[in-house]
């Protein structure tokens, strides 16, 4: 890929040489004075005060300075370069922005960001070990649990919560858990059999 | 959506300060009270709901977010996520029918973040007042008319209704509770107060902008409902156009106690269908004391939807919430 844009460097800005003025975000003692900066659309609508938060994603603390209308979802995607949680519908009905919040599958895209101040957010990009991917990453791609692959971040966020709740008991019982996860490529006898095989490994960890 | 200010409120006494304000029966209140979010964050993205300010309310969840088992009832606090109540082992076996609606209810992502109180107090899906390009809708601009009578009205209520709004009210635990008789502890600006359920929600009565009956500044601070020998065998039947994941076209309570074949007390309660959540006493005075047959199950959903009124689309509806009524009773029976 070298010498050719990746979409995910595009999305994050990485090219373009913008990364720490463009979005606002920054670890914490990391960035300097561009930490708190805002982002250019943001301002120039004439928003209300900014709210600084400090949001603690994947383990680590983030200082933002953010308009309060900002979704957990933006804030994550927009202001943090964590473009791992999707915004299909941005309305509470598709599951694809699903995330952890101290533990419980929640959707960003209705969370405002101001209000997890002092909880745990975990996304996609805090799921594996390093390179060694969490079982539920690995079962996905053995079962073949995609196709294009947009849903497919929510779908197994979602999947991991449901296996730590008890409700992967049985290809019933996923499907019921995982009704709040849409995938428009309809893939769900894989993704039902790839919780199934996770269900296992995880519990066998 | 419209800027607004965001505090945290830490305890009933600063929410009381700045009560006057707000107004949670009031679609057009400048404040509004955040809790899961669910509803109200989704109604913000569409313009629907125009706060200037926002006070979340979930650090109260620590002292009105547990749930109780006592001798004379159960006690539900208002910040207790769905998901909580719908797995406690208490709820699951005394009042099943409880556990049921909310297990029921949209989706676990959904489950873990809304509130016991938003969710009593969810609004309407009717995609006329959800959405702001239709220039009609009393819910949303008081006097402007009704889309949804000649409009595609298919999930539209039957009960309850007059010509000012035919919106149906979504939820699920509240047609529970209406049956079980429920109460709600408020709290507000002039102290704490003990409503019954069935009086929370208002009818249309040609404003159906006011949805609830809380004083400005009033939040519902616990679910009370009382015990009986019915809870244990207690039922929430849903209907819907898919297997999950999806509001009710019809839905059936049903709360009972047998004396053998007949019936000691019966308690029904019917959603998908009415204005706001539906208690049948019509009907239920019309079981107890007779023998629990299909044929006195019939009698009775018939005077629950008797004075159903249909305008076009939804006209399929009394004879869906009949046999949903119907079949609820008999599956009690039997359980």
């Amino acid at each position: 890929m070298s010498g050719t844009l990746n979409r995910r460097e595009v999305l994050s800005g990485s090219v373009l040489g913008v990364a720490a003025a463009g979005l606002g975000g920054a670890a914490l003692g990391a960035a300097g004075p561009d930490a708190v900066a805002a982002t250019p659309a943001a301002a120039a609508q004439g928003s209300p005060a900014r709210a600084e938060i400090v949001l603690r994603v994947n383990g680590r603390d983030r200082l933002l300075a953010i308009d309060p209308r900002t979704t957990l979802l933006d804030a994550l995607r927009e202001h943090m370069a964590l473009t791992g949680s999707k915004k299909g519908c941005d309305h509470g009905q598709c599951g694809a922005c699903t995330v952890h919040v101290d533990g419980r599958r929640v959707l960003s895209c209705l969370t405002l960001a101001v209000a997890v101040q002092g909880k745990a957010v975990t996304t996609i990009e805090g799921l594996s070990a390093g390179d060694r991917l969490h079982p539920m990453q690995q079962a996905f791609i053995a079962h073949d649990a995609f196709q294009c692959g947009y849903c497919t971040p929510g779908q197994i966020m979602s999947a991991v919560a449901c296996v730590h709740e008890g409700h992967a008991g049985s290809p019933a019982e996923i499907r019921e858990y995982m009704s709040g996860n849409l995938c428009r490529c309809a893939a769900y006898p894989n993704i039902v059999a790839a919780i199934e095989d996770a269900r296992n490994q995880m519990e066998r960890s | 959506m419209r800027p607004f200010t965001y505090e945290r409120a830490d305890g009933l006494a600063e929410l009381a300060r700045r009560a006057l304000q707000t107004g949670q029966g009031q679609v057009d209140a400048e404040v509004q009270f955040l809790a899961g979010g669910t509803s109200l964050i989704d109604l913000m993205k569409l313009d629907v709901l125009r706060p200037r300010s926002l006070v979340d309310i979930t650090p109260l969840a620590a002292e009105h977010g547990t749930v109780e088992l006592r001798p004379d009832g159960l006690r539900i606090g208002a910040l207790a996520s769905m998901a909580s109540v719908a797995v406690h082992p208490g709820v699951v076996e005394q009042y099943p029918a409880i556990a049921e609606s909310l297990r029921l209810a949209a989706s676990a992502q959904l489950r873990n973040m809304a509130t016991i109180g938003g969710n009593l107090l969810q609004r309407t899906r009717c995609p006329y007042f959800r959405d702001p390009s239709w220039t009609a809708c009393n819910k949303r601009l008081p006097g402007s008319g009704c889309a949804a009578l000649d409009g595609i009205n298919r999930n539209h209520a039957v009960l309850g209704v007059d010509t000012s709004c035919i919106a149906q009210y979504p939820g699920d635990l509240g047609v529970v509770l209406a049956a079980l008789d429920a109460q709600v502890e408020l709290a507000g600006p002039r102290g704490a107060r003990r409503v019954p359920f069935s009086t929370l929600h208002r009818p249309p009565g040609g404003q159906p902008h006011v949805e609830t009956t809380l004083l400005p500044g009033e939040l519902i601070t616990e679910v009370a409902v009382p015990a009986g020998a019915w809870t244990r065998r207690s039922l929430y039947l849903k209907i819907r156009d898919r297997a999950s994941y999806e509001f009710a076209i019809a839905s059936a309570a049903v709360a009972l106690d047998l004396d053998g074949e007949t019936v000691r007390s019966v308690r029904l309660g019917i959603g998908g269908m009415a204005y706001r959540p539906w208690r049948a006493a019509e009907a239920e005075a019309a079981l107890t004391g007779k023998p629990l047959t299909e044929a006195n199950a019939e009698a009775a959903a018939e005077i629950a939807l008797r004075d159903a009124v249909t305008n076009g689309h939804n006209a399929y509806k009394p004879e869906l919430g009949r046999r949903t009524l119907v079949r609820a009773l008999l599956q009690a029976r039997a359980m």
